[in-house]
């Protein structure tokens, strides 16, 4: 008990346990004892796909939206980068500098997100989910058309991220700590979101909107300003994306990863921030290994059938599995310590007993 | 249809005017001002012909997936999936037996037959739970959608319909008259018009069921009011497998359709999909009238837009869908099913 009162912060209310630490201390030395494939194809890799879940699980967890439209605004933020930054395709690549290419991005991103929350607001639960996913297929269908602006089936490649301070930042290891740093970034801000009065207000929305808009509470206006945040977490990794891509192209922002996005947050946990990133990882080295198990063709059926298990026996995701394992474990224990009267000895154990 | 008249006279004669000017615009020849503006006079027809007709493509698939969530509050994303399934297995089956309407029917009911497996072993388990079996119908698309890859490969595939649907037919829709003084008929595929016949006679058919079957009312009882029906001694599991059978039979059914009409390849599924997404959302989850009006809505609304703007008729009809939104959250003939 006094161990976790020393780590505790003003933010926090359950303390940082000792097994972040050693997480972090862990993702900040990976790229020392890993190849390039690891640091660039797994780890970065990983954590973009895992900040734009995570911006769908701060959605669905804090305000009960499935939007399926965040991989779009990551999309759009990605494209933005292409058309007003440069490109070698020869279309569109306006030049701009960098710096007002990455802040147009984010801030397109969040205002496409904006408005996607605008459309789905006055609508709940699966409502939401399939208007967000006409969204995000009607996006798709009229990039592929547009040969102007998005340039059309081909879409740009050749996007670089700039070189700065000396470092090009698309070598593995700089690449890796610069997704590192925006990740867990987006982690802490989702955390502190989900604890300031806005976010208690947004999970009050959640549990009980009706209540809520009696109280006197602007629901739509909270629910788009959600929609508002998630949007510029998303479009951020989307910015990275495509520096990780070098390209983007109506592929990209197919239904196929739209809903790849949503199996990643899904079967990581859509309860906890952490959830998406769970997901992320085990995504990642499923999509890059799961040839050595099966023909490589066949990767969307382990991954749909993986989806399906999960929906269908842990709906809280490889965390609520892990709650439950946890739960299992530590009640078999204190069973065992009550029969051998310890509990009495100890009160703490019986808390344990009122909250499982 | 009088009560209407006489409650909302300004509607009534703006409808009026409109069918007025739309029949003027399809029986009469074109002026040269009315040309100028708006192009051939052949191409405007043949665009709303094929609005028409894809109207009624999409009638045949949203059908389904507005009755299956009218009555389970299920939306089944794997309808798109399920029209492609019907699509292929009535491919293989007009192949090997060379009938055309062998194939028609068994795709039919061996679609039926999965969405009723799917029902009785899937979304029984999670009645009540409408985002978790979402999530299922996603999973489920996604496996049958890359087994359906494995199987059928990236091939595109063109069925034939039987001869006597098979050519064009001469329209008593003059499209110009030429400097001789003899009148050129418009020809259309026939084909295509029996697509959307065949989509008004299920339509119809849909609506005897619904409206003066028993069963039909069983169905619009659970629509209303799931455990009152229950408790009234129906079946009420029964009632839900055979409107999921009737569903997803009814996608199979247009998969074989539309995949004569059109072709059939992967992704056919996803576009199928957004149609209906979208045919269900302007028209109201739940009405099978939305559903007509929506599909009408889209398929003109699509054609014309690639008739006329190509590069931006995604947008049309992705407009009309945040307009109706934006006004009628639930669709136009949909009821205020978020209050219940």
């Amino acid at each position: 008990m006094s161990k976790q009162r020393w780590f505790s912060t003003s933010w926090s209310d359950t303390g940082l346990h000792p097994g972040i630490i050693v997480v972090a201390v862990f993702l900040i030395a990976y790229p020392w004892f890993t190849s390039d494939f690891f640091t660039f194809q797994i780890g970065a890799y990983s954590l973009i796909l895992a900040t734009i879940a995570l911006s769908l699980m701060m959605l669905a967890g804090y305000g009960g939206m499935i939007s399926l439209a965040q991989l779009t605004a990551a999309g759009l933020a990605g494209y933005t980068v292409a058309i007003l930054g440069e490109n070698s395709v020869g279309v569109m690549g306006l030049g701009w500098p960098w710096w007002l290419t990455v802040i147009i991005a984010i801030s397109f991103a969040a205002i496409f997100s904006s408005f996607v929350g605008a459309i789905s607001v006055r609508t709940e639960g699966i409502y939401t989910i399939m208007i967000t996913l006409a969204i995000a297929v009607a996006f798709f269908f009229f990039v592929r058309q547009n040969y102007v602006i998005f340039n059309g089936f081909t879409g740009f490649a050749g996007v670089e991220p700039p070189t700065l301070f000396g470092i090009y930042w698309r070598n593995p290891t700089p690449f890796y700590y610069l997704t590192l740093v925006i990740a867990a970034l987006s982690l802490a801000a989702v955390f502190y979101i989900s604890r300031s009065t806005f976010g208690l207000t947004l999970q009050a929305i959640r549990d009980n909107p009706r209540r809520m808009r009696s109280l006197g509470f602007n629901v739509p206006f909270h629910r788009i300003f959600a929609y508002f945040l998630s949007g510029i977490i998303a479009g951020t990794a989307g910015v990275l994306l495509v520096w990780f891509n070098g390209r983007i192209s109506p592929g990209s922002i197919g239904v196929d990863v739209v809903i790849d996005i949503l199996v990643i947050a899904v079967v990581g946990g859509l309860r906890h921030p952490i959830g998406p990133f769970l997901g992320a990882i085990a995504f990642v080295l499923l999509e890059n290994f799961a040839i050595d198990l099966i023909d490589r063709e066949r990767f969307n059926t382990v991954i749909g059938l993986a989806f399906l298990l999960i929906v269908l026996f842990s709906p809280d995701g490889m965390l609520g599995l892990w709650h439950r394992l946890r739960n299992k474990f530590r009640t078999a224990r204190e069973n065992r310590m009550a029969m051998n009267g310890v509990n009495q000895i100890d009160p703490h154990s019986q808390e344990s007993f009122d909250n499982p | 249809m009088r009560r209407f008249i006489e409650q909302h006279t300004f509607w009534s004669i703006v409808i009026l005017l409109f069918a007025v000017i739309l029949l003027w615009l399809i029986f009469a020849v074109w002026p040269q001002w009315l040309i100028e503006i708006f192009g051939r006079k052949k191409t405007f027809v043949n665009t709303l012909l094929n609005g028409l007709t894809l109207g009624g493509l999409y009638f045949l698939v949203a059908s389904g997936f507005t009755l299956i969530f009218g009555l389970m509050r299920n939306v089944n994303l794997a309808h798109g999936s399920m029209y492609l399934l019907g699509a292929y297995i009535g491919y293989e089956v007009a192949d090997t037996t060379g009938s055309w309407f062998l194939g028609l029917a068994i795709a039919f009911v061996v679609v039926a037959l999965s969405g009723m497996l799917m029902q009785t072993l899937v979304f029984r388990r999670m009645e009540g739970d409408d985002i978790r079996q979402t999530l299922v119908t996603i999973a489920i698309s996604i496996i049958v959608a890359d087994l359906m890859l494995a199987i059928w490969t990236g091939t595109t595939y063109q069925f034939t319909p039987p001869d006597w649907l098979f050519g064009a037919a001469q329209l008593p829709v003059v499209s110009t008259i030429r400097s001789s003084g003899d009148a050129v008929y418009i020809k259309y595929p026939i084909y295509r018009l029996a697509v959307f016949f065949a989509a008004v006679a299920v339509g119809a058919a849909l609506w005897l069921f619904l409206n003066r079957t028993k069963i039909g009312m069983m169905i619009r009882a659970g629509v209303n009011d799931r455990d009152m029906l229950s408790a009234s001694g129906v079946n009420v599991q029964l009632v839900f497998v055979l409107v999921f059978g009737i569903g997803a039979g009814l996608a199979g059914f247009a998969g074989v359709v539309g995949g004569t009409a059109l072709s059939i390849s992967p992704g056919e599924d996803v576009r199928y999909l957004l149609a209906s997404l979208i045919v269900v959302i302007v028209g109201g989850l739940g009405s099978v009238p939305g559903a007509a009006i929506g599909a009408l809505l889209i398929g003109l609304a699509e054609q014309f837009g690639l008739a006329y703007f190509p590069t931006y008729g995604v947008v049309v009809t992705f407009l009309i869908m945040v307009i109706v939104l934006a006004v009628r959250p639930q669709g136009l003939m949909g009821s205020s099913w978020s209050r219940q």
